[in-house]
């Protein structure tokens, strides 16, 4: 039995492993600046979970398959060692600490460090069951908003005040375009409940919160068409919250912002029929 | 729904061990057989197992969940003052204190120095005093809740209600849990109330008289303590 | 004067059962017949909760499909046999509520622990009878209502929310889709009622714990089975008012018009919702779920802990290593994980700046349990094993625990929740930890205790056959959700055959949904193995695994007062496995002999 055991206990860890490295499953290709960094401490932490899970797995295993019962022998009377443990407790103490920190870079440099500036705004508003983009428009100003303007109906899905000069000129659209290496700060918000830009190539996520604004910032720095999902519960179709992200080069970008709503829109769809999908 | 938790276990305070299954419960138990207090480890002793601590310990672990539940309610209560008040288009308004309450924060206050009168009466063997005072602490203890009645009129009359503004909610959410909870302190009251009239008031009423002051005190002081958070805070 | 105590020497109180069916055996004040009335409750929750993962399943792996039987047993929420996105949804709900609130809390605290708690202190029963048969019987009506939750909306199976009821989703009523209404007012009452029942509980079982022990029974002599439910008694004690406190602000948002979680300038369905106040926080809602959320974690899994240390011990016929030390971290564990609740909401929108801290804790708490881990293997290192269905069981759950618990190393950082946070991979790692290792604590407590709770054995071989066939399928389950999370699969999807960058993990899906089919199969050699032991068993000997703790002293099925009236007294800490020199390789609490070469405690 417990010889069984010890085996099985070898093949789940070369299972798990195997699942892990075939290169089958992976995280889409990052395409932001600070996604090198997060899939770099993902690899750190992997290599202490692995040496981890490998060590403490096959010494069950071994355990299993040595320390079966024979006969009438006795196992080997002890209540513990207090050096060992206190060996065990400090290393792994040390370890995850060590981790703990070094993760935090990345978080400081995307969350609590403001976004350069220059930075391309667009703002990002989550509805059941879409996403709109705000851009500013020729103005380079991003008009102003009220949830009382907001008619659906009417198109106005983030509610753009008619009365702002500033707004006229501002785009809205379900698709995400932005330039290529260079900077972009994005504020997320909700018009009814919570929802969560996902842009898995970015390694961008981020809870679209009714009543909040949250700020963030990002460089794309590969052009072409990704996905955007929907990564909190938001009702019904939530499944099917998707949309796409367009990724253009700086050139085509500066020409965007330059066009009415119409031409933008137009252009756009002419990009989104020309990109394969990443 | 609150008051489940208190209420239950006051009941049970004042029904003894409910099963009478316990080695405990008759006096048995620690004192019983070949008892020797070298088998007790340090800084326990046969005395701790006898009934009086068990519904000691028992109150006083309802008290710290009760404590956490108005925990929770306090912080979702400063957070949602510091949102109402730095968002853009404020919408926390202040109530006015209700008069009503001035007055029956005295009438818990005043209660509480005389079921410690009571209390203390009746260790001391002093039944016709013990009497009294019990039945002016219940009666207070109405008075208070009626008091709390008036004072939600007095809003109503206003037209403040549970959902007119974040302040009004989280007054009457928190009034309201308060009083539920001192609805189960007082259903015990009566209980022991009724005891004491007919003058059945053994060693087991006496610790149920014990641990219901315990309980009445802590809600005497959760009443000043949302007092002050409601309109001083 | 009737009440005054009487202290009596030498004299035996032994306690008459009541003789009334109903007394006997529905409102029962004995708590070993509670514990059963809690192990049934969540049998049948377990079986209810599996059923709904099933249609899952089956979606997820063929979406769309029409599934025959589905349309006669749900004419409207499933049209012409299809799982829509609606009851996609809401069996996703409604398998997370039952799963942790009536399986994995109920059984190894209202089960195991009320059966066994008393009886391994050496106390007659609970020190609050009524109280405990007042905690199963709201455990019941909970149950009833959120079984009600199941039928209430038409179009779907119950509430849409998750287990979590993230506002504003849940507190907008009706507007916000189907699925909401009825379904949530049922499912957030269930859950107030839930937490009443578990504050009864854990009032009682603290209680208990420290009054109600024997004469001998020092703190460091307890079982760490008792360790482990007192600590998740003080954590229930201390989170389910906050989660009371969520639930009764919630209700009111629901049905009173209050907005506690609901935010100023809700447009929903093509209206804007201006009536009244509405300057709430969604975020609130989460802090309060998730302060009450961690610590139910550990609630769900300290009990399987302590019970695998335990059994360890028994099987491997030697000392638990390092008991203290195993004791003063499942403390760490329970204390830590009030500490911890942001690192669920990464990415809410809250300061991020507490995200950093929340991150240090988290990692910290991989501390204990890496001790926990060391001591198992410590247990059984140099030990002779002999290999029982419920020490396989326990085995099983050394390696989920490790498989499980390892994953937070990743999902503890914030940064690299990023990716993670709502795919597969935190599904996966719940479902090993505290889903999949919390069950084998529970197959654990069962197949170790069934001997004494029904005086009969269960069938080895079966027991084994249920092992082995578990141990495969939830492993085969569960590590690929990681990779598919790694691929980027959001959870909560009724489908990810729509967004193409998720083509590779499509195929999972079906080989995960036919692993789920053979485990859940297995789970009925179980039932069987548990209702034909019941009538057919081997009788069970008093102490048929020559284990040392109280339990095992009395006889099977104990007698209705424990003990039959004499106290016992307790003379050895609980694992004196394999002492030198004494006759047999254990020695029993209330064996009175010293042994020379036992050390000292």
């Amino acid at each position: 039995m417990g010889k069984i055991l010890a085996l099985l206990i070898v093949l789940i860890v070369v299972g798990s492993v195997w699942s892990f490295v075939s290169g089958h499953w992976w995280f889409p290709v990052g395409i932001s600046e600070h996604a090198g960094a997060i899939d770099a401490q993902f690899k750190r932490t992997a290599v202490v979970v692995a040496v981890a899970f490998i060590a403490s797995q096959l010494a069950l295993a071994y355990a299993v398959f040595k320390y079966g019962s024979k006969g009438s022998e006795r196992a080997i009377y002890s209540h513990g060692n207090n050096k060992l443990e206190a060996i065990w407790t400090g290393i792994t103490a040390v370890i995850f600490i060590i981790l703990a920190f070094l993760g935090q870079v990345v978080w400081y440099n995307l969350h609590i460090r403001d976004a350069a500036p220059g930075a391309v705004q667009v703002d990002v508003v989550g509805q059941q069951f879409q996403w709109n983009f705000h851009y500013p428009g020729k103005d380079g100003i991003m008009g102003s908003t009220d949830a009382k303007y907001i008619n659906d109906a009417a198109l106005n899905y983030v509610g753009l005040n008619p009365d702002d000069e500033t707004s006229k000129d501002d785009i809205q659209m379900s698709i995400l375009v932005i330039p290529e290496k260079r900077p972009v700060a994005i504020k997320i918000r909700s018009k009814d409940v919570i929802h969560d830009l996902f842009i898995p190539a970015l390694r961008i996520k981020q809870d679209a919160v009714p009543g909040m604004n949250v700020a963030m910032h990002f460089t794309a720095t590969k052009t072409g068409k990704y996905e955007i999902a929907c990564a909190e519960l938001c009702g019904s179709l939530h499944y099917n919250m998707k949309t796409f992200m367009l990724v253009v080069s700086q050139d085509e970008y500066d020409q965007l912002s330059a066009m009415s709503e119409d031409k933008f829109k137009e252009r756009i769809n002419q990009l989104m029929a020309a990109e394969p999908l990443q | 729904m609150e008051t489940t938790i208190t209420t239950d276990l006051k009941i049970k305070t004042g029904m003894g061990a409910g099963g009478g299954k316990n080695f405990g419960d008759d006096g048995g138990g620690p004192q019983g057989a070949d008892s020797n207090s070298s088998d007790w480890p340090p800084g326990y002793s046969p005395e701790d197992a006898i009934e009086p601590t068990k519904y000691r310990i028992a109150v006083w672990l309802g008290l710290t969940s009760i404590a956490m539940l108005f925990i929770a309610l306090t912080s979702a209560y400063i957070l949602r003052q510091y949102n109402g008040m730095t968002a853009a288009k404020p919408d926390w308004q202040p109530l006015h204190l209700p008069s009503a309450l001035w007055i029956t924060t005295a009438i818990i206050l005043l209660s509480s120095l005389s079921f410690e009168i009571a209390r203390r009466a009746l260790k001391q063997n002093r039944y016709e005093k013990f009497k009294t005072w019990i039945s002016l602490t219940t009666a207070l203890g109405f008075l208070f809740l009626a008091g709390q009645v008036l004072a939600w009129r007095q809003l109503a009359s206003q037209g403040i209600y549970l959902r007119s503004n974040p302040h009004s909610s989280f007054f009457y959410v928190l009034t309201g849990l308060h009083a539920l909870h001192l609805l189960g302190g007082i259903v015990v009251l009566s209980y022991v109330l009724i005891s004491a009239w007919r003058l059945r008031i053994g060693l087991r009423k006496r610790t149920t008289v014990e641990v219901t002051s315990l309980y009445w005190h802590f809600m005497d002081g959760l009443w000043v303590y949302l007092f002050v958070l409601l309109f001083f805070f | 004067m009737a009440e005054v105590m009487h202290p009596t020497h030498g004299e035996v109180h032994h306690h008459e059962p009541p003789t009334g069916w109903l007394r006997k055996y529905v409102f029962s004040l004995d708590h070993k017949v509670i514990g059963i009335q809690y192990f049934f409750l969540a049998l049948f929750s377990v079986f209810v909760g599996m059923a709904l993962s099933l249609l899952m399943r089956l979606q997820l792996a063929n979406p769309g499909q029409k599934i025959a039987f589905l349309a006669t047993l749900f004419p409207q929420a499933a049209k012409d046999g299809v799982v829509t996105p609606e009851m996609y949804l809401s069996l996703v709900t409604m398998h997370g509520t039952i799963m942790v609130f009536f399986v994995l809390t109920t059984a190894p605290q209202g089960g195991f622990g009320n059966y066994f708690l008393p009886i391994q202190i050496g106390a007659a029963d609970m020190a609050f009878p009524l109280l405990n048969m007042l905690s199963f019987w709201t455990t019941f009506v909970a149950l009833a209502f959120m079984i009600a939750a199941l039928f209430c909306n038409a179009t779907t199976l119950g509430p849409i929310g998750g287990w979590t009821g993230y506002a504003p989703l849940s507190a907008l009523g009706n507007i916000a889709g189907p699925g909401q209404g009825i379904g949530v007012v049922l499912w957030v009452s269930s859950i107030g009622l839930f937490c009443i029942a578990s504050l009864l509980g854990a009032l009682n079982f603290i209680t208990t714990m420290l009054n109600l022990r024997t004469k001998g029974m020092s703190l460091m002599r307890l079982p760490l089975t008792c360790w482990a439910w007192f600590t998740t008694a003080v954590l229930s004690l201390l989170s389910f008012p906050v989660l009371m406190a969520a639930g009764v602000l919630l209700l009111l948002d629901q049905l009173a018009g209050t907005s506690f979680f609901i935010p100023t300038g809700e447009y929903v369905s093509g209206k804007l919702l201006d009536t009244g106040q509405q300057g709430g926080s969604p975020i609130l809602w989460q802090h309060l779920f998730w302060f009450f959320g961690h610590p139910e974690v550990y609630i769900a899994i300290l009990p399987g802990m302590g019970l695998t240390s335990h059994v360890l011990s028994t099987f491997a016929r030697k000392p638990v290593f390092g008991y203290k030390a195993m004791v003063y971290a499942i403390f760490a564990i329970g204390l830590l994980g009030f500490f911890v609740w942001g690192h669920h909401m990464f990415m809410s929108g809250m300061d991020p700046r507490t995200a950093i801290a929340f991150s240090l804790i988290t990692l910290t708490i991989g501390v204990p349990s890496a001790i926990k881990t060391f001591n198992w293997l410590g247990t059984i290192w140099n030990s002779r094993m002999r290999f029982t269905t419920p020490m396989l069981f326990s085995l099983g759950f050394v390696s989920l625990f490790v498989s499980g618990g390892i994953t937070g190393l990743f999902l503890g950082q914030s940064t690299i929740d990023i990716p993670l946070h709502d795919t597969y991979f935190p599904v996966g790692h719940f479902h090993l930890i505290m889903g999949v290792a919390a069950i084998f604590g529970i197959f654990t407590g069962t197949y170790f205790w069934f001997p004494k709770m029904f005086g009969r054995l269960m069938h080895e071989g079966l027991g084994k056959l249920h092992f082995f066939l578990t141990f495969i399928g939830v492993n085969a389950i569960f590590i690929p959700f990681h990779v598919m999370g790694m691929v980027g699969a959001p959870r909560r999807y009724s489908t990810h055959g729509d967004l193409q960058y998720l083509s590779s993990v499509m195929p999972l899906h079906k080989f995960v949904t036919y692993m789920a089919i053979i485990t859940m199969a297995a789970q009925f050699i179980f039932l069987f193995n548990l209702f034909w032991s019941m009538a057919k068993g081997k009788k069970a000997a008093d102490n048929p695994w020559e284990a040392t703790t109280l339990e095992w002293d009395i006889p099977s099925p104990p007698p209705f007062d424990n003990f039959g009236g004499v106290e016992p007294v307790v003379h050895h800490g609980p694992y004196e496995f394999s002492v030198p020199g004494a006759p047999n390789d254990f020695v029993m609490q209330t064996d009175p002999m010293v042994v020379e070469g036992q050390e000292a405690e």
